[in-house]
Protein backbone atom coordinates (compact mmCIF):
# COMPACT_ATOMS: atom_id res chain seq x y z
CA UNK A 1 0.00 0.00 0.00
CA UNK A 2 1.23 3.83 -1.08
CA UNK A 3 -0.07 6.94 -0.22
CA UNK A 4 -0.68 8.25 -3.53
CA UNK A 5 -1.50 11.72 -2.74
CA UNK A 6 -0.34 15.20 -3.30
CA UNK A 7 -2.89 16.78 -1.07
CA UNK A 8 -4.61 15.83 2.16
CA UNK A 9 -7.82 18.49 2.08
CA UNK A 10 -10.34 15.74 3.65
CA UNK A 11 -11.25 12.91 5.26
CA UNK A 12 -14.34 12.42 2.65
CA UNK A 13 -12.12 11.40 -0.25
CA UNK A 14 -9.55 9.08 1.97
CA UNK A 15 -9.93 5.24 1.41
CA UNK A 16 -10.37 3.01 4.87
CA UNK A 17 -6.89 1.50 3.29
CA UNK A 18 -5.16 4.92 3.04
CA UNK A 19 -6.30 5.64 7.00
CA UNK A 20 -4.98 2.37 8.06
CA UNK A 21 -1.92 3.32 6.51
CA UNK A 22 -1.48 6.72 8.07
CA UNK A 23 -2.67 5.30 11.51
CA UNK A 24 0.22 2.39 11.28
CA UNK A 25 2.60 4.55 10.59
CA UNK A 26 2.16 6.82 13.01
CA UNK A 27 2.93 4.17 15.75
CA UNK A 28 6.70 4.11 14.71
CA UNK A 29 6.01 7.61 14.86
CA UNK A 30 5.27 8.00 18.92
CA UNK A 31 7.87 6.25 19.28
CA UNK A 32 10.04 8.69 18.25
CA UNK A 33 8.60 11.49 20.29
CA UNK A 34 9.31 9.27 23.26
CA UNK A 35 12.80 8.41 22.90
CA UNK A 36 15.88 10.78 24.46
CA UNK A 37 16.73 11.99 21.19
CA UNK A 38 13.66 13.08 19.15
CA UNK A 39 14.91 13.16 15.69
CA UNK A 40 15.14 11.07 12.47
CA UNK A 41 16.99 12.22 9.24
CA UNK A 42 13.99 10.90 6.90
CA UNK A 43 12.97 14.47 5.87
CA UNK A 44 16.59 16.25 5.79
CA UNK A 45 16.38 18.65 2.42
CA UNK A 46 13.10 19.27 2.58
CA UNK A 47 11.24 22.21 3.68
CA UNK A 48 7.28 22.83 4.54
CA UNK A 49 5.69 26.28 5.77
CA UNK A 50 2.36 26.51 7.85
CA UNK A 51 0.29 28.88 6.43
CA UNK A 52 -2.76 29.89 9.38
CA UNK A 53 -5.19 32.63 8.09
CA UNK A 54 -6.76 31.97 11.63
CA UNK A 55 -5.94 31.69 14.84
CA UNK A 56 -4.11 28.34 16.07
CA UNK A 57 -1.62 27.49 18.32
CA UNK A 58 -1.92 23.65 18.91
CA UNK A 59 -2.40 22.30 14.89
CA UNK A 60 0.45 24.70 14.11
CA UNK A 61 2.79 23.94 16.69
CA UNK A 62 2.07 20.40 16.30
CA UNK A 63 2.95 20.67 12.38
CA UNK A 64 5.64 22.70 12.97
CA UNK A 65 7.44 20.25 15.54
CA UNK A 66 6.25 17.23 13.63
CA UNK A 67 8.21 18.28 11.01
CA UNK A 68 11.16 19.23 13.13
CA UNK A 69 11.52 15.63 14.65
CA UNK A 70 11.57 14.65 10.85
CA UNK A 71 14.40 17.03 10.12
CA UNK A 72 12.43 18.83 7.85
CA UNK A 73 13.33 22.72 7.25
CA UNK A 74 9.86 24.33 8.76
CA UNK A 75 9.16 27.49 8.45
CA UNK A 76 5.81 29.15 9.84
CA UNK A 77 4.23 32.23 7.77
CA UNK A 78 3.04 34.90 10.38
CA UNK A 79 -0.03 35.96 8.24
CA UNK A 80 -0.68 39.16 10.72
CA UNK A 81 3.03 40.53 9.82
CA UNK A 82 2.80 39.54 6.23
CA UNK A 83 2.26 41.21 2.66
CA UNK A 84 -1.30 39.83 3.10
CA UNK A 85 -2.04 42.91 5.20
CA UNK A 86 -0.53 45.47 2.26
CA UNK A 87 -3.02 43.47 -0.30
CA UNK A 88 -1.81 40.94 -1.85
CA UNK A 89 -3.56 38.30 -3.32
CA UNK A 90 -4.02 34.67 -2.01
CA UNK A 91 -2.72 33.41 -4.95
CA UNK A 92 0.17 35.52 -5.29
CA UNK A 93 1.00 34.58 -1.94
CA UNK A 94 0.86 30.56 -2.55
CA UNK A 95 3.02 31.70 -6.14
CA UNK A 96 5.48 33.46 -3.93
CA UNK A 97 5.93 31.05 -1.03
CA UNK A 98 6.18 27.77 -4.14
CA UNK A 99 8.83 29.82 -5.95
CA UNK A 100 11.15 29.47 -2.22
CA UNK A 101 11.14 26.12 -2.74
CA UNK A 102 9.02 24.78 0.14
CA UNK A 103 7.71 21.16 -1.01
CA UNK A 104 4.67 20.84 1.32
CA UNK A 105 1.99 23.58 2.68
CA UNK A 106 -0.20 23.16 5.53
CA UNK A 107 -3.01 25.36 5.45
CA UNK A 108 -5.76 26.85 7.61
CA UNK A 109 -8.33 29.54 6.44
CA UNK A 110 -11.82 30.34 7.58
CA UNK A 111 -13.26 30.03 4.21
CA UNK A 112 -14.49 26.57 3.22
CA UNK A 113 -12.65 25.24 0.54
CA UNK A 114 -9.39 27.89 0.11
CA UNK A 115 -6.83 25.04 0.62
CA UNK A 116 -8.83 22.86 -2.11
CA UNK A 117 -8.43 25.87 -4.52
CA UNK A 118 -5.10 26.25 -3.28
CA UNK A 119 -3.65 23.21 -4.05
CA UNK A 120 -5.32 23.05 -7.93
CA UNK A 121 -2.98 26.19 -8.27
CA UNK A 122 0.24 24.96 -6.53
CA UNK A 123 3.06 22.04 -7.36
CA UNK A 124 3.51 22.12 -3.59
CA UNK A 125 1.47 19.31 -1.34
CA UNK A 126 -1.11 21.46 0.58
CA UNK A 127 -2.71 19.88 4.08
CA UNK A 128 -5.90 20.96 4.97
CA UNK A 129 -5.41 22.06 8.42
CA UNK A 130 -8.73 23.43 8.82
CA UNK A 131 -11.09 25.20 6.42
CA UNK A 132 -14.30 27.13 7.57
CA UNK A 133 -16.81 24.80 8.78
CA UNK A 134 -16.05 22.07 6.21
CA UNK A 135 -12.88 19.74 7.28
CA UNK A 136 -10.08 19.25 9.85
CA UNK A 137 -8.57 16.43 8.31
CA UNK A 138 -5.85 15.90 10.67
CA UNK A 139 -8.05 16.54 13.80
CA UNK A 140 -9.72 13.61 12.78
CA UNK A 141 -6.96 11.11 12.43
CA UNK A 142 -5.72 12.25 15.41
CA UNK A 143 -9.08 11.33 16.96
CA UNK A 144 -9.40 7.85 15.41
CA UNK A 145 -5.24 6.96 16.07
CA UNK A 146 -6.37 7.95 19.78
CA UNK A 147 -9.65 5.61 20.25
CA UNK A 148 -7.49 2.73 18.10
CA UNK A 149 -4.84 3.07 20.48
CA UNK A 150 -7.05 2.59 23.51
CA UNK A 151 -9.80 0.59 22.40
CA UNK A 152 -7.57 -1.88 20.06
CA UNK A 153 -9.97 -1.35 17.10
CA UNK A 154 -12.21 1.39 15.48
CA UNK A 155 -14.60 -1.38 14.05
CA UNK A 156 -18.05 -1.12 15.10
CA UNK A 157 -17.73 1.47 18.10
CA UNK A 158 -20.47 3.56 19.17
CA UNK A 159 -19.38 6.63 19.42
CA UNK A 160 -21.03 10.21 20.07
CA UNK A 161 -19.93 13.83 19.44
CA UNK A 162 -21.78 16.50 21.38
CA UNK A 163 -21.79 20.07 20.78
CA UNK A 164 -21.87 22.55 18.06
CA UNK A 165 -22.15 20.30 15.18
CA UNK A 166 -23.54 22.74 12.79
CA UNK A 167 -20.14 24.93 13.17
CA UNK A 168 -17.35 22.02 13.55
CA UNK A 169 -15.32 20.84 10.87
CA UNK A 170 -13.72 18.29 13.22
CA UNK A 171 -17.15 17.00 13.42
CA UNK A 172 -17.48 16.70 9.85
CA UNK A 173 -14.06 14.90 9.11
CA UNK A 174 -14.96 12.61 12.16
CA UNK A 175 -18.19 11.97 10.55
CA UNK A 176 -16.41 10.62 7.46
CA UNK A 177 -13.64 9.02 8.46
CA UNK A 178 -15.46 6.94 11.51
CA UNK A 179 -18.08 5.69 9.38
CA UNK A 180 -15.65 4.24 6.91
CA UNK A 181 -14.63 1.68 9.87
CA UNK A 182 -18.76 0.76 10.55
CA UNK A 183 -19.09 3.08 13.79
CA UNK A 184 -22.42 4.00 15.03
CA UNK A 185 -22.03 7.46 15.38
CA UNK A 186 -24.66 9.84 16.92
CA UNK A 187 -24.43 13.92 17.02
CA UNK A 188 -25.82 15.76 20.32
CA UNK A 189 -27.01 19.20 21.15
CA UNK A 190 -29.42 21.78 20.87
CA UNK A 191 -31.36 21.60 17.90
CA UNK A 192 -30.30 25.06 16.44
CA UNK A 193 -26.44 23.21 16.71
CA UNK A 194 -27.71 20.13 14.63
CA UNK A 195 -27.70 20.72 11.23
CA UNK A 196 -30.90 19.01 9.70
CA UNK A 197 -28.84 17.51 6.93
CA UNK A 198 -26.67 15.76 9.53
CA UNK A 199 -28.17 12.44 8.83
CA UNK A 200 -27.74 12.32 5.34
CA UNK A 201 -24.41 11.63 6.40
CA UNK A 202 -25.21 8.44 8.03
CA UNK A 203 -25.49 9.23 11.81
CA UNK A 204 -28.50 9.88 14.34
CA UNK A 205 -29.24 13.06 15.72
CA UNK A 206 -29.82 13.84 19.28
CA UNK A 207 -31.26 16.08 21.80
CA UNK A 208 -31.14 14.20 24.77
CA UNK A 209 -27.85 13.10 27.03
CA UNK A 210 -29.21 10.49 28.55
CA UNK A 211 -30.08 9.05 25.08
CA UNK A 212 -27.64 9.70 22.93
CA UNK A 213 -24.53 8.51 25.18
CA UNK A 214 -26.67 5.42 25.59
CA UNK A 215 -23.80 2.47 25.84
CA UNK A 216 -21.32 4.66 23.85
CA UNK A 217 -17.72 3.83 23.52
CA UNK A 218 -16.32 7.13 23.35
CA UNK A 219 -17.71 10.76 23.63
CA UNK A 220 -16.27 13.24 22.08
CA UNK A 221 -16.46 16.65 23.16
CA UNK A 222 -16.67 20.00 20.50
CA UNK A 223 -15.30 23.33 21.64
CA UNK A 224 -17.87 25.61 21.75
CA UNK A 225 -16.85 28.24 19.36
CA UNK A 226 -17.62 31.40 21.28
CA UNK A 227 -16.32 33.16 17.89
CA UNK A 228 -19.15 32.08 16.45
CA UNK A 229 -22.05 32.25 18.94
CA UNK A 230 -23.38 35.57 17.90
CA UNK A 231 -26.43 34.53 15.94
CA UNK A 232 -28.04 33.71 19.26
CA UNK A 233 -28.89 29.86 18.68
CA UNK A 234 -28.67 29.45 22.43
CA UNK A 235 -29.58 31.32 24.76
CA UNK A 236 -26.53 31.73 27.03
CA UNK A 237 -23.45 29.79 28.01
CA UNK A 238 -24.66 28.73 31.58
CA UNK A 239 -27.85 27.33 29.76
CA UNK A 240 -25.60 25.05 27.27
CA UNK A 241 -23.92 24.23 30.24
CA UNK A 242 -26.86 23.22 32.20
CA UNK A 243 -28.12 20.87 29.79
CA UNK A 244 -25.12 19.67 27.05
CA UNK A 245 -21.81 19.56 29.29
CA UNK A 246 -20.06 16.36 29.73
CA UNK A 247 -19.85 16.12 33.32
CA UNK A 248 -19.51 12.86 35.46
CA UNK A 249 -23.35 12.10 36.03
CA UNK A 250 -23.53 11.66 32.05
CA UNK A 251 -20.78 8.96 31.96
CA UNK A 252 -23.05 6.40 33.89
CA UNK A 253 -24.98 6.60 30.90
CA UNK A 254 -21.98 5.26 28.75
CA UNK A 255 -19.97 2.09 28.83
CA UNK A 256 -17.98 1.46 31.67
CA UNK A 257 -14.60 2.04 29.88
CA UNK A 258 -16.10 5.09 27.71
CA UNK A 259 -12.99 7.25 26.37
CA UNK A 260 -13.72 10.96 26.31
CA UNK A 261 -12.06 13.02 23.34
CA UNK A 262 -11.52 17.04 23.23
CA UNK A 263 -9.87 18.49 20.07
CA UNK A 264 -9.23 21.53 22.86
CA UNK A 265 -8.76 24.47 23.16
CA UNK A 266 -11.23 23.30 25.88
CA UNK A 267 -14.19 25.60 27.76
CA UNK A 268 -13.97 23.93 31.14
CA UNK A 269 -17.47 24.63 32.26
CA UNK A 270 -19.15 24.95 29.22
CA UNK A 271 -18.90 21.65 26.91
CA UNK A 272 -16.84 19.68 29.68
CA UNK A 273 -16.54 19.64 33.29
CA UNK A 274 -12.68 19.62 34.77
CA UNK A 275 -13.49 16.74 36.78
CA UNK A 276 -14.45 14.63 33.24
CA UNK A 277 -11.08 16.45 31.55
CA UNK A 278 -8.88 15.53 34.82
CA UNK A 279 -10.87 12.37 34.79
CA UNK A 280 -9.36 8.10 34.34
CA UNK A 281 -11.65 8.08 31.10
CA UNK A 282 -9.77 11.12 29.42
CA UNK A 283 -7.22 11.17 26.92
CA UNK A 284 -7.38 15.16 26.14
CA UNK A 285 -3.31 15.18 26.59
CA UNK A 286 -2.87 12.08 24.77
CA UNK A 287 -4.44 13.16 22.23
CA UNK A 288 -2.18 16.24 21.74
CA UNK A 289 1.00 13.72 21.64
CA UNK A 290 -0.65 11.46 18.58
CA UNK A 291 -1.24 14.59 17.18
CA UNK A 292 2.43 14.87 16.69
CA UNK A 293 2.51 11.27 15.89
CA UNK A 294 -0.39 11.19 13.30
CA UNK A 295 1.25 14.39 11.39
CA UNK A 296 4.57 13.35 11.09
CA UNK A 297 3.13 9.94 9.96
CA UNK A 298 1.53 12.24 7.14
CA UNK A 299 4.62 14.38 6.41
CA UNK A 300 6.28 10.88 6.18
CA UNK A 301 4.10 10.07 3.36
CA UNK A 302 3.43 12.65 1.48
CA UNK A 303 7.40 14.04 1.56
CA UNK A 304 9.34 11.13 1.71
CA UNK A 305 8.39 9.47 -1.49
CA UNK A 306 9.76 10.06 -5.18
CA UNK A 307 8.12 13.61 -6.51
CA UNK A 308 7.90 11.84 -9.91
CA UNK A 309 5.68 9.83 -8.30
CA UNK A 310 3.07 11.55 -6.81
CA UNK A 311 3.07 14.17 -9.09
CA UNK A 312 -0.66 14.83 -10.47
CA UNK B 1 11.38 -6.94 -13.81
CA UNK B 2 11.08 -10.18 -12.24
CA UNK B 3 13.16 -12.82 -11.09
CA UNK B 4 14.40 -16.84 -11.67
CA UNK B 5 15.56 -18.80 -8.94
CA UNK B 6 18.80 -20.21 -10.05
CA UNK B 7 19.94 -22.64 -7.08
CA UNK B 8 20.39 -23.22 -3.30
CA UNK B 9 23.11 -21.81 -1.89
CA UNK B 10 22.16 -22.79 1.52
CA UNK B 11 19.76 -25.26 3.09
CA UNK B 12 18.42 -25.43 6.47
CA UNK B 13 21.17 -27.23 8.08
CA UNK B 14 24.09 -25.16 6.41
CA UNK B 15 22.30 -21.77 7.65
CA UNK B 16 22.22 -23.94 11.34
CA UNK B 17 25.53 -24.72 11.21
CA UNK B 18 27.18 -21.11 10.06
CA UNK B 19 24.54 -19.76 13.39
CA UNK B 20 26.24 -22.03 15.40
CA UNK B 21 30.05 -21.22 14.44
CA UNK B 22 28.93 -17.76 14.50
CA UNK B 23 27.29 -17.65 18.15
CA UNK B 24 31.05 -19.07 18.81
CA UNK B 25 32.65 -16.74 17.17
CA UNK B 26 30.69 -14.01 18.90
CA UNK B 27 31.53 -15.51 22.56
CA UNK B 28 34.92 -15.67 21.36
CA UNK B 29 35.46 -12.91 20.46
CA UNK B 30 34.23 -10.69 23.11
CA UNK B 31 35.68 -13.09 25.97
CA UNK B 32 31.81 -13.80 27.01
CA UNK B 33 28.49 -12.01 26.26
CA UNK B 34 28.44 -10.09 29.63
CA UNK B 35 28.22 -6.96 27.90
CA UNK B 36 27.00 -8.14 24.38
CA UNK B 37 23.39 -7.35 23.04
CA UNK B 38 21.90 -8.84 19.91
CA UNK B 39 20.39 -6.19 17.34
CA UNK B 40 18.64 -7.58 14.07
CA UNK B 41 17.68 -5.29 11.45
CA UNK B 42 14.25 -6.18 10.25
CA UNK B 43 13.01 -7.63 8.77
CA UNK B 44 14.97 -11.07 8.32
CA UNK B 45 18.15 -10.01 11.01
CA UNK B 46 15.48 -9.89 13.66
CA UNK B 47 14.77 -13.92 14.12
CA UNK B 48 18.37 -14.75 13.04
CA UNK B 49 19.01 -12.29 16.13
CA UNK B 50 16.72 -14.25 17.88
CA UNK B 51 18.47 -17.30 16.58
CA UNK B 52 21.61 -16.65 18.12
CA UNK B 53 20.82 -15.63 21.36
CA UNK B 54 19.32 -19.18 21.56
CA UNK B 55 22.65 -20.97 20.96
CA UNK B 56 24.77 -18.38 22.95
CA UNK B 57 22.54 -19.45 25.94
CA UNK B 58 23.04 -23.09 25.28
CA UNK B 59 26.31 -22.66 24.86
CA UNK B 60 27.16 -19.96 27.99
CA UNK B 61 24.25 -20.17 30.05
CA UNK B 62 23.52 -16.67 29.03
CA UNK B 63 20.36 -14.72 28.22
CA UNK B 64 21.73 -11.94 25.57
CA UNK B 65 18.74 -9.41 25.07
CA UNK B 66 17.69 -9.25 21.60
CA UNK B 67 16.33 -5.88 19.98
CA UNK B 68 14.96 -5.47 16.35
CA UNK B 69 15.89 -2.49 14.55
CA UNK B 70 13.63 -0.82 11.65
CA UNK B 71 15.73 1.79 9.54
CA UNK B 72 13.24 3.21 7.07
CA UNK B 73 13.43 6.45 8.89
CA UNK B 74 17.34 6.12 8.19
CA UNK B 75 17.23 5.43 4.77
CA UNK B 76 19.12 7.37 2.11
CA UNK B 77 17.65 6.21 -1.01
CA UNK B 78 13.96 7.23 -0.23
CA UNK B 79 13.77 9.87 -2.64
CA UNK B 80 14.35 7.15 -5.26
CA UNK B 81 12.45 4.53 -4.39
CA UNK B 82 9.58 3.86 -6.80
CA UNK B 83 7.48 2.82 -3.86
CA UNK B 84 7.39 3.89 -0.53
CA UNK B 85 8.42 0.88 2.54
CA UNK B 86 6.19 0.73 5.19
CA UNK B 87 7.41 2.36 8.48
CA UNK B 88 7.62 0.15 11.53
CA UNK B 89 8.07 -0.22 15.23
CA UNK B 90 11.92 0.22 16.40
CA UNK B 91 12.05 -2.44 19.14
CA UNK B 92 15.00 -2.12 21.40
CA UNK B 93 13.69 -2.01 24.97
CA UNK B 94 16.98 -1.96 26.92
CA UNK B 95 19.17 0.84 27.40
CA UNK B 96 22.60 0.42 24.80
CA UNK B 97 24.75 2.64 26.52
CA UNK B 98 27.97 1.36 27.01
CA UNK B 99 27.36 -1.64 25.43
CA UNK B 100 28.38 -3.87 22.67
CA UNK B 101 26.11 -4.10 20.12
CA UNK B 102 26.04 -6.88 17.44
CA UNK B 103 23.79 -5.41 14.70
CA UNK B 104 22.50 -8.76 12.55
CA UNK B 105 21.33 -8.73 9.37
CA UNK B 106 20.76 -11.58 6.74
CA UNK B 107 22.64 -10.06 3.78
CA UNK B 108 25.66 -7.74 3.68
CA UNK B 109 25.42 -5.61 -0.15
CA UNK B 110 26.44 -2.75 -0.76
CA UNK B 111 26.52 -1.87 2.77
CA UNK B 112 23.95 1.06 3.09
CA UNK B 113 21.59 -0.27 5.46
CA UNK B 114 23.97 -1.08 8.08
CA UNK B 115 25.09 2.62 7.85
CA UNK B 116 21.86 3.19 8.13
CA UNK B 117 21.32 1.24 10.95
CA UNK B 118 24.63 2.47 12.87
CA UNK B 119 22.77 5.98 12.65
CA UNK B 120 19.49 4.40 14.20
CA UNK B 121 21.70 3.00 16.60
CA UNK B 122 23.54 6.35 17.54
CA UNK B 123 20.28 8.09 17.93
CA UNK B 124 19.09 5.40 21.06
CA UNK B 125 22.21 5.81 22.92
CA UNK B 126 26.02 5.70 23.00
CA UNK B 127 26.99 2.08 22.71
CA UNK B 128 30.17 1.07 23.44
CA UNK B 129 31.29 -0.56 19.79
CA UNK B 130 29.41 -1.81 17.04
CA UNK B 131 29.96 -5.33 15.48
CA UNK B 132 28.10 -7.21 12.20
CA UNK B 133 26.93 -10.03 11.98
CA UNK B 134 25.30 -11.92 8.44
CA UNK B 135 24.45 -14.75 7.24
CA UNK B 136 25.39 -13.76 3.80
CA UNK B 137 28.14 -11.60 2.04
CA UNK B 138 27.61 -11.02 -1.42
CA UNK B 139 30.48 -8.46 -2.04
CA UNK B 140 30.06 -4.79 -4.19
CA UNK B 141 30.11 -2.45 -1.35
CA UNK B 142 29.92 0.86 -2.12
CA UNK B 143 30.87 1.90 1.62
CA UNK B 144 33.75 1.53 4.12
CA UNK B 145 31.91 -1.23 5.98
CA UNK B 146 33.29 -4.61 6.69
CA UNK B 147 31.59 -7.72 8.51
CA UNK B 148 32.87 -9.43 12.02
CA UNK B 149 30.59 -12.50 11.36
CA UNK B 150 29.88 -14.26 8.22
CA UNK B 151 28.08 -17.34 7.74
CA UNK B 152 29.57 -17.32 4.10
CA UNK B 153 30.66 -15.51 1.87
CA UNK B 154 28.82 -16.08 -2.13
CA UNK B 155 30.48 -13.62 -4.76
CA UNK B 156 27.48 -12.60 -6.92
CA UNK B 157 27.23 -10.67 -10.07
CA UNK B 158 24.68 -7.12 -9.47
CA UNK B 159 22.47 -8.78 -12.36
CA UNK B 160 21.72 -11.22 -9.35
CA UNK B 161 19.48 -11.44 -6.20
CA UNK B 162 19.71 -13.29 -2.78
CA UNK B 163 16.62 -14.50 -1.59
CA UNK B 164 17.54 -15.28 2.15
CA UNK B 165 14.58 -17.40 3.48
CA UNK B 166 13.72 -17.96 7.82
CA UNK B 167 10.87 -20.60 8.86
CA UNK B 168 9.67 -17.63 11.12
CA UNK B 169 8.81 -14.82 7.95
CA UNK B 170 8.60 -17.94 4.93
CA UNK B 171 7.87 -20.77 6.55
CA UNK B 172 11.24 -22.16 4.86
CA UNK B 173 15.18 -21.94 5.99
CA UNK B 174 17.09 -21.54 2.61
CA UNK B 175 19.34 -19.17 0.85
CA UNK B 176 18.70 -19.00 -3.08
CA UNK B 177 20.29 -16.97 -5.74
CA UNK B 178 18.14 -15.22 -8.23
CA UNK B 179 18.72 -13.83 -11.73
CA UNK B 180 16.84 -10.81 -11.96
CA UNK B 181 15.42 -10.73 -15.58
CA UNK B 182 13.43 -7.89 -17.65
CA UNK B 183 13.89 -4.90 -18.66
CA UNK B 184 16.72 -3.09 -16.00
Amino acid sequence: MKFNRKDLLGMRELSREEIQLILDTAIPMKDVIKRDIKKVPTLRGKAMVTVFYENSTRTRTSFEIAGKYLSADTVNLAISSSSVQKGESLRDTIKTIEVMGFDLMVMRHSMSGTPQYVARNTSMSVINAGDGQHEHPTQALLDMYSIRESKGTLEGLKVAIVGDILHSRVARSNIYGLSKFGCEIRVVGPSTLIPPEVERMGVKAYYSMEQALRDVDVINVLRIQRERQEAGLFPSLDEYANMYMLSNRHLKYAKEDVLVLHPGPMNRGVEISSEVAEGSHSVINEQVTNGVAVRMALLFLMMGGSKDEIAG
Amino acid sequence: MGVRDKNTIMDEMAIKRALTRIAHEIIEKNKGVDNVVLIGIRRRGGPLAYRLAERIEAIEGINVPVGILDITLYRDDLTTLASQPLVHRTEVNFNINHKTIVLVDDVLYTGRTVRAAMDALMDLGRPKSIQLAVLVDRGHRELPIKADFIGKNVPTSKQENIAVLVQELDGDDKVIIQEIIGDS
